[in-house]
């Protein structure tokens, strides 16, 4: 394989999929496996590539919603095709049975079905269990199939709670975990602090640490999920979660009677202005969950940069985070992620 | 009063009747350390007969430390020969130390034991919460092994009833790793282990010198020769779940008494366990087995049409409900693809077993798909028939790939009408209205026609859609607006991506909380390729 052979593949490829093409994406991979890279590097170089350029593409407003999906389905279907090990080729070594899949309420199944394709070539026998895997579901499986490891993805930091009880429920059944997935930090720090066996940032590394075997404590079962999170004890999170609605109503109305401009809104933009309160308080329930302002910080000025490409200020977020404080005065862990948000975003937008 | 003992002692230098006085063993030591006086109490506890007394080496350096330290302490204890000792320091003015020497071998003893029990208790308490959540037969079996290789032999063999003469076997060596393994194996070649795999007759757990022992048990890697052996039935709900074989190495061979209270708690334990995960192995093949054909199918293109379908069911750990579709390829070439969607009411298993009834029927109903009305009459009757019926309502497509796209017939009998997407993302209502199945003997409805040019997709889906309640303030319906608001973005997108976006943003609007079963199958002329995805953008 060369570098540039591979560039040019990312280049033809990203026109391929951008375009809706799924015939030409094929035919593309099809005849660049073996003669370009083999199929491994292919799936963790050109199709994680692609996806990130997807992604980026639709932060910096290039790509719509459905193109994204389009897109994103393409990608899917050049997976499955990399994933098959190729027929003729030496058979890979026989290993262990394993289980893929996305936390509860986590839509996005590429970077789990890249791992499953990884762990195919090299010759684990993975169960693909899919996008949005509830934690019974996942439970059942490990009842009925005998696993070494489930291996869990999740992209958004959102689900972190969600993925701490897959953890607790895997290690109750004496089942090991590996955690993956953007929503454990850059570092995988979040993986630890739920209780995640391994970490690994990508599908290869995920596949060699899986390679030296990846063991839980056995006591899992005896443990109780609230041992991971001490802080969890001021019911700030539960109180949160809780309140939800009335914490997106209250602060719709802060806002219309502060600001002329949001009383004018229509309908339909009040509705999105609702969605992004709802993901300002779900970022905030997350950061109160694992108790890291990074969590929320991180959402703000990516959000930022999302309306900045759509010629919104990205300041606009401000007077809901004062809102929200000004709701949550008797919480001072939401009080402290809001001040630090505020600020980082503020750091953010004038940097 | 005891009589002084015979003053054979060269070290005794004070009046012996003073320390005979006291009701305590008294060994005095001088300054330096050499024993200068001891009663006889103290003679028969370090067991002095003639000659001078030997100080035990951890008194000695009690005695020492004391000097040194300049004050009085306690905590001084050891072994003497097989007794246990405590001593405590008396200075005298002379500068030697009388040291009150008390026995507490019994108290120690029983400490011992009091400390071992508490630890088997402990294992137990574990062994048992880890057990009760192990519903997986191997993961449990494992879980035996090594819980038995940790604590009651260096090599263990849990052997379990496979099929026939097949038994899975955990083995585990202790601190090494378990393996598992099926063979065929004879019962036979150990003695015990026939009855214990059988239950009967009641076999009494007793160590026995081993004769030859079979490879398969060798192969539990005990790192010395084995010398003794132990069969434990392990027993289970009505039946023998297995059999537990020790092999241990060390000179040591019988249980005593409180060894014994434990093992036969943990076989106990692990056999309810071993059964009850039997038990729910069988429930889940059965389940799965009589569920198969209540599964959606799994769609791809067909006779150059694409579809694709998407199912969540309303208990999320289930796969199956009271929504279902399939897609019928026509039993020719150019003959139509049938295509139903629809939703029985009720939720769960109940209601899938009926969606199973009404497939299989509208399956016999294939050769009449030419009148949608007269599938939907007859189907009615049907309903109307069966013993536990119940209304549903669904929709009918028969699909055909013509010159000018793809031309579909379509009926709804009591269903949300279907939408169709247009390449512009312009969202069009199919026309179509009917009664539902199994409400009224006579039924009516009006069949409309599509035409679906390259790019476009018509979209099948159930109530469970528009009636997802969620949203940023938790309660509302999704209704038809959003839907058709997110078809309005998907102008050009394959089927595969247009089901996948409904049900992500459902999904999402929907959050943690309930739903009803959500069902969407879209059908989707193939696009030409080159053609843009959707002109409405700026792609790159």
């Amino acid at each position: 394989m060369s570098r540039p052979a591979l560039d040019t593949l990312r280049d033809d490829l990203w026109r391929a999929v951008a375009d809706g093409d799924e015939a030409a994406a094929l035919e593309l991979v099809r005849e660049a496996r073996g003669s370009v890279a083999d199929a491994e590097t292919l799936l963790v170089a050109v199709v994680a590539d692609l996806q990130g350029r997807i992604g980026a593409a639709w932060a910096e407003d290039r790509l719509s919603v459905a193109q994204e999906h389009a897109a994103t389905a393409i990608n899917d279907r050049v997976v499955t095709l990399l994933s098959t090990p190729e027929t003729g080729g030496a058979a890979p070594p026989r290993r262990g049975r394993v289980v893929v899949a996305c936390v509860e309420g986590e839509w996005h199944a590429l970077p789990a079905r890249l791992v499953a394709g990884v762990l195919r070539l090299r010759g684990w026998h993975v169960d693909f269990l899919g996008a949005q895997t509830t934690t019974r579901h996942l439970v059942n499986h490990l009842h009925r199939t005998t696993a070494d490891t489930v291996l869990l993805s999740s992209s958004l930091p959102t689900r972190l709670p969600a993925a701490h009880a897959a953890i607790s429920a895997c290690h109750a059944v004496g089942t090991s975990v590996l955690a993956g997935g953007a929503a454990f930090g850059p570092d995988g720090r979040y993986a630890g602090r739920l209780g995640a066996d391994a970490w690994a940032p990508g599908a290869r590394e995920a596949a060699d640490v899986l390679a030296t075997g990846v063991e839980t404590s056995a006591s899992g079962a005896t443990r109780h999920p609230v041992d991971d999170l001490p802080h969890l004890a001021d019911q700030e999170y539960t109180l949160v979660v809780r309140a939800r609605p009335r914490l997106i109503k209250q602060t719709l109305a802060d806002l219309s009677d502060r600001h002329p401009a949001v009383r004018r809104d229509d309908d339909e933009q009040r509705e999105r202005t609702a969605e992004t309160l709802a993901h300002i308080v779900d970022f905030l329930a997350a950061a109160l969950y694992v108790d890291d302002s990074d969590v929320f910080t991180g959402f703000l000025t990516w959000s930022a940069d999302i309306l900045t490409a759509r010629r919104v200020p990205a300041l606009s977020l401000l007077p809901a985070l004062d809102s929200l404080g000004e709701q949550l005065h008797d919480f001072p862990r939401a009080r402290r992620l809001l001040g630090d948000g505020a600020a980082g975003l503020t750091h953010h937008t004038r940097a | 009063m005891d009589s002084p003992p015979s003053p054979s002692h060269d070290v005794v230098r004070n009046p012996v009747s003073d320390l005979d006085r006291t009701p305590y063993a008294v060994l005095r030591l001088g300054p330096d350390g050499a024993p200068v006086g001891l009663n006889a109490r103290a003679a028969r506890l370090l067991a002095v007969d003639a000659g001078p007394a030997t100080v035990p080496g951890w008194l000695a350096e009690a005695h020492r430390g004391l000097s040194s330290a300049d004050g009085e302490g306690d905590g001084y204890a050891g072994p003497v020969g097989d007794r246990h000792l405590e001593a405590r320091p008396m200075p005298e003015r002379d500068g030697t130390v009388a040291w009150w020497l008390l026995d507490v071998t019994d108290r120690v003893r029983a400490d011992r034991e009091l400390q071992l029990e508490r630890e088997r208790a402990a294992v137990l308490a574990q062994v048992s919460t880890a057990l009760l959540s192990a519903l997986n037969v191997d993961r449990c079996l494992e879980l035996i092994a090594r819980t038995a290789a940790d604590h009651l032999a260096e090599a263990v063999v849990v052997i379990a009833s496979a099929k026939g003469r097949r038994y899975t076997l955990a083995l585990a060596g202790r601190g090494g790793p378990v393996t598992l393994d099926e063979q065929t194996l004879d019962p036979a070649q150990l003695p015990g282990l026939a009855e214990a795999l059988a239950g009967f007759p009641p076999p009494t757990p007793r160590w026995i010198v081993p004769g030859d022992l079979p490879d398969w048990a060798l192969a539990a890697g005990p790192h010395a020769p084995v010398r003794s052996v132990s069969v434990m039935p392990l027993p289970g709900h009505g039946e023998s779940s297995g059999a537990l074989v020790l092999l241990r190495t060390a000179a040591r061979t019988a249980f005593g008494p409180a060894e014994e209270v434990f093992v036969r708690s943990f076989a106990v334990r692990a056999g309810a366990a071993l059964s009850s995960a039997r038990t729910f192995a069988e429930q889940a093949e059965i389940s799965t087995v009589l569920t198969r054909d209540l599964l959606p199918p799994v769609l791809g293109p067909l006779d150059g049409v694409e579809y694709a379908g998407a199912y969540r069911s309303a208990q999320d750990a289930d796969q199956v409900g009271g929504d279902f579709y399939d897609v019928h390829p026509g039993a020719g070439d150019g003959d139509e693809t049938f295509v139903v969607l629809g939703d029985v009411a009720g939720k769960g298993l109940e209601a899938a077993v009926l969606t199973g009834r009404i497939r299989s029927t509208l399956l016999a109903l294939l050769p009449f798909t030419g009148d949608h009305g007269r599938v939907l009459d007859l189907l009615n009757q049907s309903v109307l028939l069966s013993r536990h019926h119940r209304f549903a309502t669904l929709v009918l497509a028969s699909v055909r790939r013509g010159p000018d796209g793809v031309t579909l017939r379509m009926t709804s009998a009591g269903h949300p009408p279907p939408l169709v997407v247009r390449v512009d993302g312009s969202v069009e209502e199919v026309p179509t209205h009917g009664t539902a199945v199994g409400v009224v003997d006579e039924i009516s409805s009006r069949t409309a026609g599509v035409v679906l040019a390259p790019g476009e997709t018509c979209l099948l889906y159930t109530d469970g859609v528009t009636e997802a309640r969620g949203g940023p303030f938790g309660d509302e319906f999704f209704g038809e607006a959003r839907l058709a608001k997110v078809l309005a973005e998907c102008g050009g997108m394959t089927p595969h991506a247009v089901v996948e976006r409904v049900q992500v943003v459902v999904g999402e609007w929907v959050g943690g909380g309930r739903h009803d079963d959500i069902a969407t199958v879209a059908v989707g002329a193939p696009r030409v390729h080159g053609a843009p995805a959707a002109p409405s953008g700026d792609g790159p």
